[in-house]
């Protein structure tokens, strides 16, 4: 009873539950939702944002955000593309070192403006959100890298699987799920995120590096964005100056904020964003299936992040009173 | 002399605009700047090609703007430049049938002769002196709806996978297939089950593609009129390995669908050439300015590799006169 009951009690059940409901809700009205297949769909469809959203919520947890991540991606992707495009002799795997270690410069310039020169975060990677795209444009000339340029291999990560089905693309995200859950769990320095998140005037005192961790997070984002760009590579087939990344920072910072990480930092789990990158995927999937027409999609992904925030707080404030009841 | 690139950060948006003009021209060269409907897209850098090219043999000089984003009203900056800067040409594709009346008036009263190219400005028409349409718009519905109808033996469901609800061209084609398969008694086995809109994105037309397999089991057709739509879609029937059950067809690129192509996953599909016209622009733009072409419905005029071009009503140019099918056959015999 216990159990179960510290289980329903962790704010991951209410967003699992919020899948749950949403998928049966979406499974009456379409049966054909609850099946294997829209599972592949939806696995299919999220990969990219899980991916961003590991980096976005250690970036949030030490109560910063990342806005540039779009631009990130795309710049990674398009500099890869390019490499691909210039030089097909060159061993294809190495887009991979390329494309982390160019998101890892670029997150890693947000982290110097924002701790050397005492900037704010979201005004910063706002800044950093047009020139990087900028810069896309400049070094690809605007012109987009077509399919024939991106090798097969790489495009086969999206479609062939190692082991049980499961394409390549989707176990290289659950990895890095998998790794950034041992990385704030069971390191320092993950546990330094979440106390110069809590309490930023206090983790010096505490001994911690806030200048280190905070260029730690920032490097990470980028670089897991330099991930999703060559991985944005494998999965379409392409990269174009314009639509690559477009907006990707909103899909994430939506569902890190769905998966229950405080926007004011120091709280947060890696299986809540998951779960809050779970249900935006369901959502995208299911909203097609139930013949929404596109121009009110839009409208219906923005009232679900809005209504899931809402139920989050409300389960969340009771949680607090049953808890304030339970000590008097 | 290469222009790269002009960066503005305005209001949060960056604007980009990628120009180049032919190298040392004399001074009292024609003028012409094609204005793309946004950058980045690789349809427009082969239609801009077509111009760089008519313009090198014509000796115009020539510039190529655009917004980063296809908005309509994110050309009137650009347009308004162009003005300043003394154009004589202006060739456009517009974003919209309606915001840019009032601009264009202003650069035809500086003498300015405003072209539309490869869309036009349905229903404010008086706006521009002559639009140059890669083939008659009208009849894309009829030939797109027997290109799948041959591949799928003229019988079973089908749909369209669109770009956004509110594009005049995908409109006015989708509305060419519906009255081809109400009326032509060829397609009346035919039935049109659904058309949605995947907004010219990867991933939506994506999600678009798997709603209508999952919700139409018996789906034996997908009409994709668009080149980011139809390339979705074949990489959906792709991965899912039923290129023989679900025929994929449309309007694309054949850099974008050779791999498609090769594979089996498309069987054919269908375009015009985007270079002619550039090409058909740029020597028609320098004929009506130097006197020797009249733009006049009904005059007619000769363009190297395309031979007699007619006016047609509305001063409607066309390139070509039907859609050019792409296939295992013929397709690495286009470049673009």
């Amino acid at each position: 009873m216990t159990t179960i009951r510290s289980i329903l009690g962790r704010r991951e059940a209410g967003i699992f539950v919020m899948i749950v409901l949403f998928a049966i809700a979406v499974g009456i009205a379409k049966p054909q939702f609850l099946t294997l297949n829209s599972l592949r769909i939806v696995l299919l469809l999220v990969p990219l944002i899980l991916i961003g959203a590991m980096g976005q919520m250690l970036v949030i947890l030490a109560r910063h955000v990342d806005l540039s991540i779009g631009s990130v991606l795309g710049f990674s992707a398009m500099v890869t593309g390019m490499m691909f495009r210039y030089h097909p002799e060159i061993w294809w795997p190495l887009g991979f070192l390329l494309s982390v270690g160019i998101g890892a410069g670029l997150g890693l310039l947000n982290g110097v403006l924002v701790t050397v020169f005492r900037l704010p975060a979201i005004i910063v990677t706002l800044g950093t959100l047009n020139l990087y795209r900028g810069l896309t444009y400049i070094v690809s000339d605007a012109r987009q890298i077509d399919r024939q340029y991106v090798p097969s291999a790489l495009k086969a990560m999206s479609q062939t699987s190692p082991i049980f089905g499961i394409p390549w693309i989707i176990f290289i995200s659950f990895a890095v799920v998998f790794a950034t859950w041992w990385f704030l769990m069971h390191t320092r320095l993950g546990r330094q995120i979440y106390a110069l998140g809590s309490n930023p005037v206090a983790a010096p005192l505490r001994g911690i590096d806030v200048t280190g961790v905070t260029l730690l997070v920032f490097t990470i984002s980028g670089a897991l964005s330099g991930l999703a760009g060559i991985l944005y590579a494998s999965r379409w087939g392409f990269v174009n100056p314009s639509n690559t990344g477009a907006g990707f920072e909103f899909q994430v910072i939506a569902a890190v904020v769905i998966g229950g990480v405080s926007i004011n930092g120091g709280v947060g789990t890696v299986l809540g964003t998951f779960f809050g990158v779970i249900l935006l995927g369901c959502v995208a999937a299911a909203l097609p299936l139930l013949g929404i027409a596109g121009t009110t999609q839009n409208a219906i992904y923005g009232a679900v992040i809005i209504v899931a925030l809402l139920i989050d707080r409300t389960v969340r404030r009771q949680g607090v009173k049953s808890l304030a009841r339970a000590r008097a | 002399m290469l222009r790269k690139t002009l960066l503005g950060l305005a209001a949060g948006v960056a604007m980009t605009t990628a120009g180049f003009a032919s190298a040392a021209m004399a001074q009292d060269a024609l003028k012409m700047v094609f204005i793309g409907k946004n950058t980045g897209n690789p349809y427009f850098d082969s239609l801009t090609n077509g111009f760089v090219e008519g313009c090198k043999a014509l000796g115009c000089e020539f510039e190529f703007v655009a917004p980063a984003t296809a908005e309509a009203t994110s050309q009137i900056p650009f347009i308004e430049a162009q003005i300043q800067r003394g154009v004589d040409v202006i060739a456009i594709s517009p974003n919209s049938p309606d915001a840019l009346n009032q601009v264009f008036d202003d650069a035809r009263s500086k003498g300015i002769l405003v072209l539309t190219v490869n869309g036009d400005i349905t229903g404010n028409e008086s706006h521009r002196d002559a639009t140059i349409l890669p083939t008659n718009f009208d009849n894309v519905g009829k030939d797109q709806v027997e290109m799948v109808g041959s591949l799928i033996g003229y019988e079973g469901e089908i749909a369209i996978l669109s770009a956004t609800t509110e594009a005049p061209d995908q409109n006015k084609w989708i509305e060419g297939m519906k009255a081809t398969l109400a009326s032509d008694a060829k397609y009346a086995k035919m039935k049109l089950v659904a058309t949605v809109y995947g907004d010219d994105q990867p991933e939506k037309s994506t999600t678009e593609m798997e709603a209508l397999l999952s919700n139409y089991p018996d789906l034996k057709g997908v009409i994709a009129p668009t080149t980011v739509g139809i390339a979705a879609a074949a990489q959906v029937v792709q991965s899912r390995g039923i290129a023989e059950q679900v025929k994929v067809t449309g309007l694309g690129l054949p850099s974008e669908m050779r791999d498609f192509v090769k594979d089996g996953t498309v069987t054919a599909f269908q375009l015009w050439s985007p270079y002619n016209e550039g090409w058909l622009a740029a020597h028609f733009a320098k004929g009506v300015k130097e006197g020797t072409i009249k733009n006049e419905v009904g005059s007619t005029f000769e363009v190297p590799d395309l031979g007699t071009i007619t006016i047609n009503p509305g001063n409607s140019i066309n390139t070509q006169a039907a859609l050019t099918t792409f296939n295992a056959g013929n397709i690495d015999d286009f470049n673009f």
